[in-house]
């Protein structure tokens, strides 16, 4: 157990060097924050400490977690209820992964832990001590997309784009996996990815052709 | 979600002392994290168990199976040997949830979670499950979903799981290690009917670990397999369904297996339905008339009257598909 209290949680171990000009990020962030409510624990300096919805306990214990993400070995002091979710958004700014129902309905929130494709939001953080995360940031080799990042361009596969990194992140498991033969088969294997759009045809189509490859 | 501490089990031991002192047990945590985030579930201390040596699934004396707690949905489905003793294992799980939370659930989580009665999941809402004494919303609220068999004045609730309904059909033993060691319950036996204590839904000890589900050897060659009808095609709970396994000799039925799903507060096993067919040879008009035996002592409430009608068709549906219509 490696618990400590609030009082004493150390910023992260590397901390993110903050935007000089305001990011569309930050500038909501800090706008909602003056139309919203006043919480202890929020955000400090530009940088998230605890889940984003759960600013309001005073005392809350927190840990210290070791995890891999995209690559680069991460250690923070966690909320124990930050989900993998917010981590990555609020504290390591990895927005790539979406929060849609918070609730592991809707597959926006989709990355890979340990290779394996799973809901963010429903992952707590502090249980990921020498895990390997890759989120959609992590997926391209360098200039050059994933294939099925390539294949949903190429495809016109999303409309809105909310849902594309959890779908991206989705197929890359599902292909992964063996379940991406037929059209039939990666509708059912994907069925845990909601497009409110409707792009499903072209998904398909794209996950298709990345299998095929 | 409310404040808690969090303490990594590397042994049993260790597991079973956090658990003693009021630890919550948390593997895949689909549920649990969810249910929390809705303040539904309140724990102080979460007990992660998931570094503990319970993944194994390995074939048990005369072609039973033991699948360890801790086995994901993802993986028991995939397993060799569960997709060659047991279809209906491995359909019923693929049939569940999405292929995200396949990836994260686990076998003993998948059987300890709790109902998506959405009054249970409303804090604002009267559930005796959530908050005893309150009473029941579902009663004479939203209930199309609701259970039909099991059902008590208290709770109207279904229990959600698809594998627990293969378990129950398959006449399933739970393995349990605790405070005072191991014993092994009957699935029918683990799950509790919900009566004037819905709060109350497995028969676990304070402290107790589910170690691993245990399958008994069934005669061979035996046939089985899982339907499932829900409101949309996938990543949908079930409205009904059906766990159906056969063992034929000679052109006779010598053992059936048949539990339903998403009609009753747990796995709802059919002893009639198998009685029915014990002994006979396979035609349509046996499995409609095995199925007529479905929704016995079937109690509906006001928006889920087509149930009982439903869960006969899908068993007989069932039934046609394993057992064949000659």
């Amino acid at each position: 157990m490696s618990t400590e209290p609030v009082s004493a949680a150390p910023p992260p171990a590397e901390p993110e060097a903050l935007p000089s000009a305001p990011t569309r990020r930050t500038f909501i962030a800090a706008t909602t924050a003056v139309g919203g409510v006043a919480v202890a624990g929020g955000v400090i300096g530009g940088s998230v400490l605890v889940g984003s919805e759960d600013a309001a306990a005073a005392v809350a214990p927190v840990s210290r977690v070791s995890l891999t993400v995209n690559g680069t070995r991460r250690t923070v002091t966690v909320d124990n209820r930050t989900s993998l979710l917010d981590l990555l958004r609020e504290h390591l700014d990895l927005s790539g992964a979406k929060k849609g129902c918070n609730a592991g309905a809707c597959g926006a929130c989709t990355v890979l832990v340990d290779g394996r494709r799973v809901n963010s939001c429903l992952t707590l953080a502090v249980r990921l001590e020498g895990a390997e995360v890759t989120t959609i940031e992590g997926l391209a080799d360098g200039d050059r997309l994933h294939p099925l990042q390539q294949a949903f361009i190429d495809e016109d596969a999303f409309q809105c784009g909310y849902c594309t990194p959890g779908q991206i992140m989705s197929g890359v498991g599902c292909i992964k996996e063996g379940h991406a033969d037929t059209p039939e088969e990666i509708r059912e294997w994907m069925s845990g990815n909601i497009c409110r759009c409707g792009c499903y045809v072209k998904i398909v189509r794209a996950v298709e052709q990345t299998a095929g490859k | 979600m409310h404040p808690f501490s969090y303490t990594r089990a590397s042994d049993t031991r260790e597991a079973l002392n956090a658990g003693r002192r009021g630890g919550r047990y948390i593997a895949g945590g689909t549920t649990l994290v969810d249910l929390m985030r809705e303040t539904v579930e309140r724990p102080e201390t979460l007990v992660d168990i998931s570094g503990l040596p319970l993944r194994e699934v390995r074939a048990t004396e005369g072609g039973g199976l033991r699948i360890g707690a801790l086995v994901t949905m993802a993986e028991t489905a995939a397993h060799p040997k569960v997709r060659a003793l047991y279809p209906v294992i491995s359909a019923s799980l693929e049939l569940s949830a999405s292929a995200q939370l396949r990836n994260m659930a686990t076998l003993g989580g998948n059987i300890m979670q709790r109902t998506r009665c959405t009054y249970f999941r409303d804090v604002t809402a009267a559930c005796n499950k959530r908050e005893p004494g309150s009473g029941c919303a579902a009663l004479k609220g939203h209930n199309r979903t609701h259970a039909i068999l099991g059902t008590s004045d208290s709770c109207v609730a279904t229990h959600p799981s698809d594998v627990a309904v293969a378990f129950a059909a398959l006449e399933a033993t739970v393995h349990l290690l605790g405070p005072d060691g191991e014993r092994r319950v009957p699935f029918a036996d683990f799950l509790l009917l919900p009566g004037r204590t819905p709060n109350r839904e497995q028969a676990l000890r304070p402290g107790e670990l589910i170690t691993a589900v245990a399958i008994p050897a069934l005669p061979r060659p035996l046939r089985s397999g899982y339907l499932k009808v829900r409101d949309r095609q996938s990543y949908e709970f079930a409205l009904t369904s059906a766990a159906v396994a056969l063992h034929l000799r000679g052109g006779i039925i010598r053992e059936a297996k048949v539990a339903a799903g998403g009609v009753g507060t747990v796995p709802w096993k059919l002893p009639a339905v198998e009685r029915h067919l014990i002994g006979e040879r396979p035609s349509a008009a046996l499995w409609a008339a095995a199925a007529e035996k479905a929704a016995d002592g079937a109690r509906t409430l006001q928006h889920n009257g087509f149930k009982p009608e439903l869960l006969k068709r899908t068993v007989e549906r069932q039934l046609r598909v394993v057992g064949g219509t000659k």
